[in-house]
Formats: structure tokens, sequence, C-alpha cells
């Protein structure tokens, strides 16, 4: 299971890419693994505002559909819409061509107290296994 | 076994947690004149089960047979022949539940069954999916409403006056108590929809635009053009069927621009029984499949290569997703669905177009010959099927009470449902009515 250092991550399982005030999110290599084979991601539209942890998208695997949060609040400024045909990306290249969508922070220098460093989030996923 | 699970203590528990002293504190809300307390029921003494039999038969005649009338009702509820195959076939033990399956997968006949259901449907519909169908055509109607606002997110919806007046009582109950808005839109003097009002009244907040084709006046809607309009402000378009048998003749809703095709099959071998219980479709395009309300059939191969059936995109559904979930739709009309799957396979399409042709050429034959009677006209313009709208020279429940006496049910009085249409009779002929039913008809109604 792979958890990069250069990340941070959310009890339920998303993670962040943050660079000056945009942050880009997808689902964890635990979370796919767990998942099953995605069939489909449900994301939202460009321009939408996202609050922090409120519903940002769904994904559906062919067991089951999993509710993605916002880590953070902002705008959409971009979705990842290689998803749309190719929903088996998020397996394959969970923290790559997996991703999901970019928010431009709300606020510049925000709050991450709420989120988890990847020693913080590989030790929860241990746990959970 | 009583199917009360609670014990004393539970309920003594119950009790206490809420805060009052016994059961009956529960009932304080109901004014005591109207409780019935410890009077006993004034019910009348016991009868042995063939008394029962022939109480019910006492009270049964008190309906007119229906066998012994003639018909002209329909208004959304249409007397079709069933052939004698779907009652032999639908008792199979191997179908012997009226239900949808939980462990679906065992079921296959059943499955397969949904999976022909749909895709007979989806062929008539001119639509890419189907559900494994819903209740009755009213509540598909209220479901695709639903459905729009969840696709586009729009409160806003333009309802033609000419959906079935049940249909939109429907659609308001499953919208009451929300911020949701219904406008109805007029018809003009040929029965169709005011197309302009639509297209007047279009912005970005519309979320969908309802129409029913043939519409309740039995006038078929044209709405060619209608479809890329909406598309240009996002708004989507449904359309209803309330009687499916008009595809037989019709361009199918699909290749008309439609979203989202809804509507009752009740005509595909159903009686017409009292109102129900019928069966109701459900169509749209695959883009929006996710969004779609039910259950969904889907064909697949098994381990060894094998055809079979499977229940597919359940991901939507309450039993995974819980409040979530895309509807409160976990079910479908089992019984009715396998019932009208069977008639359209006997039918074949071929035979669906004769029938159709029949209903039309004997509808023609009523219009025509009720127009030549003194007093009594065609009260709309536009092309129909098998419905018609007759302008009566006086009050229409007057005359359809007056040809009761001769077991003549002159059609459906609409001021109930239109004041301003107080004069008129909605009429239907099918295959059913028989010439010299009309002739009589028109008889009766000339001596009126």
């Amino acid at each position: 299971m792979e958890v990069p250092n250069d990340l941070l991550y959310t009890h339920e399982h998303e993670w962040v890419r943050l660079k000056g005030n945009r942050a880009t999110i997808g689902i964890t290599d635990f979370a796919q693994g767990q998942l099953g084979d995605v069939v489909f991601v449900e994301l939202p539209a460009e321009e939408a505002e996202l609050a922090k942890e409120n519903t940002l998208g769904v994904v559906e695997s062919v067991k089951t559909v999993s509710d993605i949060y916002a880590p953070v609040s902002g705008k959409v400024v971009a979705i990842n819409k290689d998803l749309e045909t190719q929903p088996e990306l998020v397996n394959i290249d969970p923290y790559g061509k997996g991703w999901m969508v970019e928010i431009e922070l709300s606020n510049p220098s925000p709050d991450m107290q709420h989120l988890l460093s990847s020693d913080q989030y590989g030790n929860q996923c241990k746990n959970q296994e | 076994m009583r199917f009360i699970p609670h014990t004393e203590q539970d309920i003594r528990e119950m009790l206490e947690t809420i805060g009052i002293q016994n059961v009956d504190q529960l009932f304080t809300g109901i004014p005591a004149g109207l409780r019935l307390g410890d009077t006993p029921l004034r019910l009348p003494s016991a009868l042995s089960e063939s008394e029962v039999v022939d109480k019910l038969r006492q009270i049964q005649k008190r309906n007119p047979d229906p066998e012994e009338m003639s018909s002209f009702l329909g208004a959304g509820a249409y007397r079709h022949y069933s052939p004698a195959v779907i009652g032999s076939l639908i008792q199979r033990g191997e179908f012997s539940t009226s239900y949808t399956p939980y462990q679906a997968e065992v079921s296959q006949g059943t499955l397969q069954a949904i999976f022909e259901f749909q895709t007979m449907i989806a062929m008539l519909t001119g639509m890419d999916v189907v559900n494994a169908s819903m209740y009755d055509g009213a509540s598909a109607l209220a479901e695709a409403v639903l459905m729009a606002h969840r696709i586009n997110k729009k409160s806003e919806y333009l309802i033609a006056s000419s959906v079935h007046p049940e249909y939109r009582q429907t659609v308001e109950t499953y919208l009451r108590g929300t911020n949701h808005q219904l406008v109805n839109v007029p018809y003009d003097s040929t029965g169709k929809t005011d197309l302009k009002f639509i297209l007047k009244n279009l912005n970005n907040r519309v979320s969908a635009v309802v129409l029913q084709s043939p519409n309740f006046f039995g006038i078929v809607e044209e709405y060619e053009e209608l479809g890329k309009e909406l598309a240009e402000q996002g708004t989507l378009l449904i359309v209803v069927v309330a009687e499916p048998l008009s595809l037989g003749i019709l361009k199918p809703p699909g290749e008309r621009l439609a979203d989202i095709v809804v509507g009752e099959a009740q005509s595909f071998g159903l009686p017409v029984s009292y109102g129900g219980p019928y069966a109701g479709f459900f169509a749209t395009r695959e883009k929006f499949v996710r969004q779609m309300p039910g259950r969904l059939a889907g064909e697949t191969v098994d381990r060894r290569g094998r055809r079979s059936f499977v229940l597919t995109l359940s991901t939507r559904e309450q039993f995974i997703r819980r409040e979530k979930a895309t509807s409160n739709i976990c079910t479908n009309q089992g019984l009715c669905m396998l019932a009208v799957t069977i008639y359209l396979a006997v039918m074949g399409k071929q035979g669906l177009r004769e029938l159709a042709l029949l209903n039309l050429s004997k509808t023609d034959y009523m219009k025509k010959k009720l127009s030549k009677i003194q007093g009594f006209e065609m009260r709309f313009s536009g092309d129909t099927f098998n419905e018609v709208v007759l302008k009566c020279p006086k009050p229409a429940n007057q005359i359809r009470d007056a040809l009761l006496e001769y077991k003549i049910l002159a059609g459906l009085p609409l001021g109930s449902y239109y004041p301003e249409l107080d004069d008129s009779l909605l009429l239907c002929a099918t295959e059913l009515n028989t010439v010299e039913d009309i002739d009589l008809l028109a008889d009766k109604l000339e001596a009126v």
C-alpha cells in the first residue's frame, strides 16, 4: 500500500496535494483497494463552491458506492474528465492519473489541523486492515 | 403467531420513556366521541363460508356487469382483448411470486422476463434504457419529475394541462412540502398543448417540460422542434404515454427528442379492474441511467459463458445507498409486468400495429357518426388515436346518466376535471367496441 509523504490525508481516505492556493484531491491507494474495481465516478461541476466536509462526488465500484468529501473549502477549478470514460484510473494510479478535482482555496492559508500526515494516515489504515 | 413483538415490559419501558401512563393516552388527540372505547362494534352475527360467498355475490350484483355494458370509457384505463395465453402462463409455478426477486440471480426466469419487458418497451418508446417497471403511469411520472431535478438541479416544471389530471395530482402529491413549482400549460382549440406558452415561459430555472401524447383529450401532440429549444436551456423533455397501444403506429417519443418517457402499460394485457394493479414503465437515455429510479435487469454470461441475467446498477438503490439512494423504489410490478411482456410477445410488431390501426379506424368511424348528430360536435380539431372529446348540447353528466339506462357507458364527463368542459364527454373506442355498439350510441345520443 502506497502512502506518499508529500500529501495530506483525511480520515475518510481522501488525499490532498497543496500547491499555492490550489488543492488537488483524490482517493487513496488503500481506499481504491477496499472499493474494488471502480466503474463510475461522479464529480461536481466546474465552478461549484465546495464547503469543507460536504460531499464532493461519488465513487461507484462493482460492490458499493462511496461519497467523497471535500477536505478543504473552495471553488472547483478543474475536474478529471478522463474518469468519465476511464474510471479504472482510480484503481491503476490513485495519486496520479486518478486525481478527481482541483480546488481553488477560499482561504489561502486554511486551517489544516483536521488533515493527517502520511505517517498518521498510514497508521490509521494499518488499524483498519 | 401474532406479529406483535412487544412484551409487556417493552411496552412499559416505551411508555415511561415518552412519559405517559398507558397506551390509551396515545389517542387523546382523537375526540372522545369518535373513539370506540369500550363500546362493542355493532357487527352482524357470524355467517358460514357459503353464506358469505352468497352475501358477497349479492353485493357484487349492485355493480353493473361490465360484460353486459357497452363501454366507451377510456381516460387512462383501456379495454382491450387479452389473449388467454397470458392467464395460463402467468399462473405457472415458476413465476408464482408477484414480487421483484430479492435473491435475484436464482430467479433467472423472472429476470429474463424483466429483461425482455425492458427491451420491448425500449423498442416501443425509442429510448436506450428502461427499468423493470413502476407501480403505474401516475407514479412513474412523479418519479420522472424527481429525476429531472436530480439531473439538472432545477425546480420549476411546465406541465401540460392535457396530461391526465390524476397523474398531475400524483406529481403534486410527490412535490408537496418542497420548493418545487408546477406551472400548468394551457391547451388550444385543437386540443393540443400551447407550445408558444412553453417557449414564452421557458427560462433557465425550468427543469422539465411534461407533455402527454396522445393527451388526455385523445389528441396527438406535435412536439418535433420543442426538444431542441429545451436542450438550449438545459431543460428536459418528459413525455407521458397513457395509451401505449398508440406506439404501434405513432413515431416513438425517443425519436422526438424526449429525455424521459414514462407511461402506463395496462393496455397490454391487463384488465381495467377498478383502476389497478397496473404497471408503469420508465424509459430514459443511457447518459441518465444512474439517476433513474427502480430496478434494472441486465444480460451477461456466467462462468461457463452461458447467457444469463442479473440485476444491475443496484448501487443506486436503497439497500446499498440508504438515504442517498436515487429513489425509494426498490421493487417492480412483477406479475403485471410479466403479463405485459407475454402480451407484447404474443402480439408481435405486426400484431400491435394492426391492432393500433383497428383502434384508429373504430374511433374514426365513431367520430364521423357522432359529428353528424344535431347539436353535437367534436370539441377539438387535432388528430386523434382512440379517444375523442364530444361537445354536447347539455351538461355531459346528464347525458351520461341518461344513456346508462340503455346499458351504455357513454364515456367520461370532463366537467369534474375541467370546469370549462362541463358540456363535454371523453369517449374511447377500441377493438372491443363493435360498429353496432357505436351506431347504438349515436342513436341514443340523438334521442337524448
